[in-house]
């Protein structure tokens, strides 16, 4: 059942998922793209920043975007400690390959069982104004719920992208990633650079969580979900590049609402992953690696 | 010549043993419980033999587990075919997949594969959920066949499972005591410096995918007799990949029976817990302890009892 309506509708749709998941994809794209921190735990965190904003949302009403960017700087300490702890105990004696790996699985674990023992396995949303409504162009629907998330990531990445290229702790994280040895040797010291990254990237998640609860209902099952997505825009784009992400984000959004459209979004999830490993056997630098 | 028989003659013991408790006639919850806490000595082992052994973190143990399991349900709907033909055949196939994640170790090492065993978790997963035949999202309920031995089909599983624990355990120590072994430890510390050394590598890591795979798809196989209804979230669940890395963790990865330990207390420390506690609560346990080990004691309980007697 194929229609000209139905496809225009799907292409927009998926563009619009492409700029929340370019936001979704910016904290890995920092973490594991630029500081090779293979963090498995990040939509853990992801999921944790939806929760947030679904708690306050519940209690006072505000809007669920604005508490997640309220809420960054708590989860940038988060990260900030999680770095730490990680450091101290892998980073250092060499270990983190295996033991890294698996620390980060531990912690995904934790937080998604801990946020299963708390709130449940019940679906959970947000209210606001603009969820709900819509107008159309032309033929295609354009939700509120949809839009603004999408330009939020758009937002973000813009921002990442001036943060990294314009400011002092931007080109030191762009360096840490290229020569660490040869940072130390400037007279700043590594440790507090990948710190203040992992955090960063941490904060973006949490945000990241806050336009996830907008567009959809959240369980806290559904961080497995995007460990797929995330890795799969992060080397479709190119480690660590922040204009790859974008467009790695809106690659995969259209071809995920794609699929659901014409096949059922019981197919969905596959997409991701098959992406995933396509670019890790085909082209394993991804599209603007390096 | 004694040190190959002496094992052999431990595994033919423990089978027996195995096969005497069987015929007790215990408290039921006792085989139920057991037939778990022995799956997972072979999970554990199995996954040891590559992420222990060769170094190569594999995330997708629900993904071989899953496979021996549906193998089974698709013999099972289609040809009723018996229970040894149903633990080959899920093995083999299992050992398939193992021979594909295999091959990807060429391009892939370190986070890359363990990220892209992970992706074959889901992507299968989505295929069964797709499969109206065995069941698709719904799942699908499994009739035992009539007349075991023992008079009950768990305590005959309860017996199966006691076998192809020792069967895994004796794989895994061959494997170990073996030129297999030295290789691997060697592609482990150093994959360039050991190819260079005259390790066939690729060989190797192949032979350890693929008997890995083997070994998790007929722990796999029995499930569907086991719980008598299969549906895919509880087949490809989470829990098996995170008890996988677990319990060698906790017990050691350098040696058989750091696996064999870390199964046998986390696995009856969850069964004890599901009845006594719950079961989220548990698998909460099971996250924290992980963590605490990796952190605190990378080498395990074995390296722990080890420092112990150093000193």
């Amino acid at each position: 059942m194929f229609s000209w309506d139905l496809l225009a509708n799907a292409v927009v749709a998926g563009l619009l998922l492409g700029g929340f998941y370019a936001a979704v994809s910016l904290g890995i794209g920092l973490v594991f793209g630029l500081l090779d921190i293979a963090n498995i735990a990040q939509p853990a965190f992801l999921i944790l920043g939806a929760y947030a904003a679904y708690v306050m949302n519940e209690s006072f009403g505000a809007d669920p975007i604005l508490i997640g960017i309220l809420f960054t700087p708590v989860f940038y300490l988060v990260g900030a400690v999680v770095y730490r702890v990680y450091y101290g105990s892998f980073e250092r004696r060499g270990d983190e390959a295996l033991r890294g790996l698996v620390f980060f699985f531990g912690i995904l674990f934790i937080l998604e069982v801990s946020l299963s023992l708390k709130f449940g396995v019940d679906y959970r949303l947000v209210q606001a104004p603009y969820i709900g409504k819509s107008f159309e162009v032309a033929g295609v629907g354009i939700a509120f719920r949809y839009l603004i998330p999408c330009v939020v990531g758009v937002a973000m990445t813009g921002l990442l992208y001036l943060f990294l290229g314009r400011t002092f702790y931007g080109r030191a994280i762009m360096a840490v990633s290229q020569d660490q040895a040869a940072l130390r040797l400037m007279g700043a010291d590594p440790i507090h650079i990948k710190t203040v990254a992992f955090g960063v990237g941490i904060a973006a998640a949490s945000l990241a969580g806050a336009l996830l609860i907008t567009i959809a209902p959240v369980v806290p099952s559904t961080d497995r979900d995007y460990i797929g997505r995330m890795f799969a825009i992060t080397v479709l784009g190119g480690m660590g590049s922040i204009g790859g992400t974008l467009v790695a984000g809106v690659i995969l959004g259209v071809t995920e609402s794609l699929m659901s459209t014409f096949f059922g979004p019981s197919w969905a999830p596959a997409v991701s992953f098959g992406i995933l490993l396509l670019v890790l056997a085909v082209r394993p630098a991804g599209l603007f690696g390096r | 010549m004694t040190r190959t028989i002496g094992p052999l003659v431990v595994g033919a013991a423990v089978i027996l043993a195995g096969i005497g408790v069987a015929g007790l006639k215990l408290n039921p919850y006792v085989y139920f419980a057991g037939y778990v806490i022995l799956q997972y000595v072979v999970i554990a082992t199995a996954w040891n033999i590559l992420g222990g052994y060769a170094g190569y973190v594999n995330f997708g143990t629900p993904a071989f587990f899953a496979m021996g399991a549906y193998t089974s349900v698709f013999l099972i709907l289609s040809v009723k075919a018996p229970l040894p033909v149903l633990i080959l055949a899920g093995g083999l196939v299992a050992a398939l997949l193992g021979l594909g994640i295999g091959y990807l170790t060429l391009r892939l090492r370190g986070t890359f594969f363990s990220i892209a065993t992970l992706a074959l978790a889901v992507v299968l997963q989505t295929v069964i959920v797709n499969w109206e035949f065995v069941g698709g999202s719904r799942g699908l309920s499994i009739i035992r066949p009539r007349g075991a031995p023992f008079g009950n089909y768990v305590v005959f599983l309860f017996a199966v499972m006691t076998a192809m624990a020792v069967v895994a355990v004796l794989v895994a120590r061959f494997i170990e005591r073996s030129w297999i072994g030295r290789g691997l430890a060697a592609l482990r510390d150093n994959e360039e410096a050991a190819e260079c050394m005259g390790v066939p590598t690729l060989r190797l890591k192949l032979f350890a995918t693929t008997v890995s795979g083997f070994l998790l798809g007929i722990a796999g196989a029995p499930f569907p007799y086991y719980v008598t209804f299969v549906d895919p979230s509880s087949t490809f669940a989470l829990d098996y990949a995170v008890n996988a890395l677990a319990m060698p963790m906790i017990g050691g990865t350098t040696s058989w029976l750091g696996p064999v330990v870390g199964a046998v207390l986390l696995a009856t420390a969850q069964q004890l817990a599901t009845v006594t506690i719950s079961s989220e609560l548990n698998l909460l346990i099971v996250g924290v302890v992980l963590v605490a080990f990796v952190v605190v004691a990378p080498e395990g309980l074995i390296g722990l009892a080890r420092r112990m007697r150093g000193r």
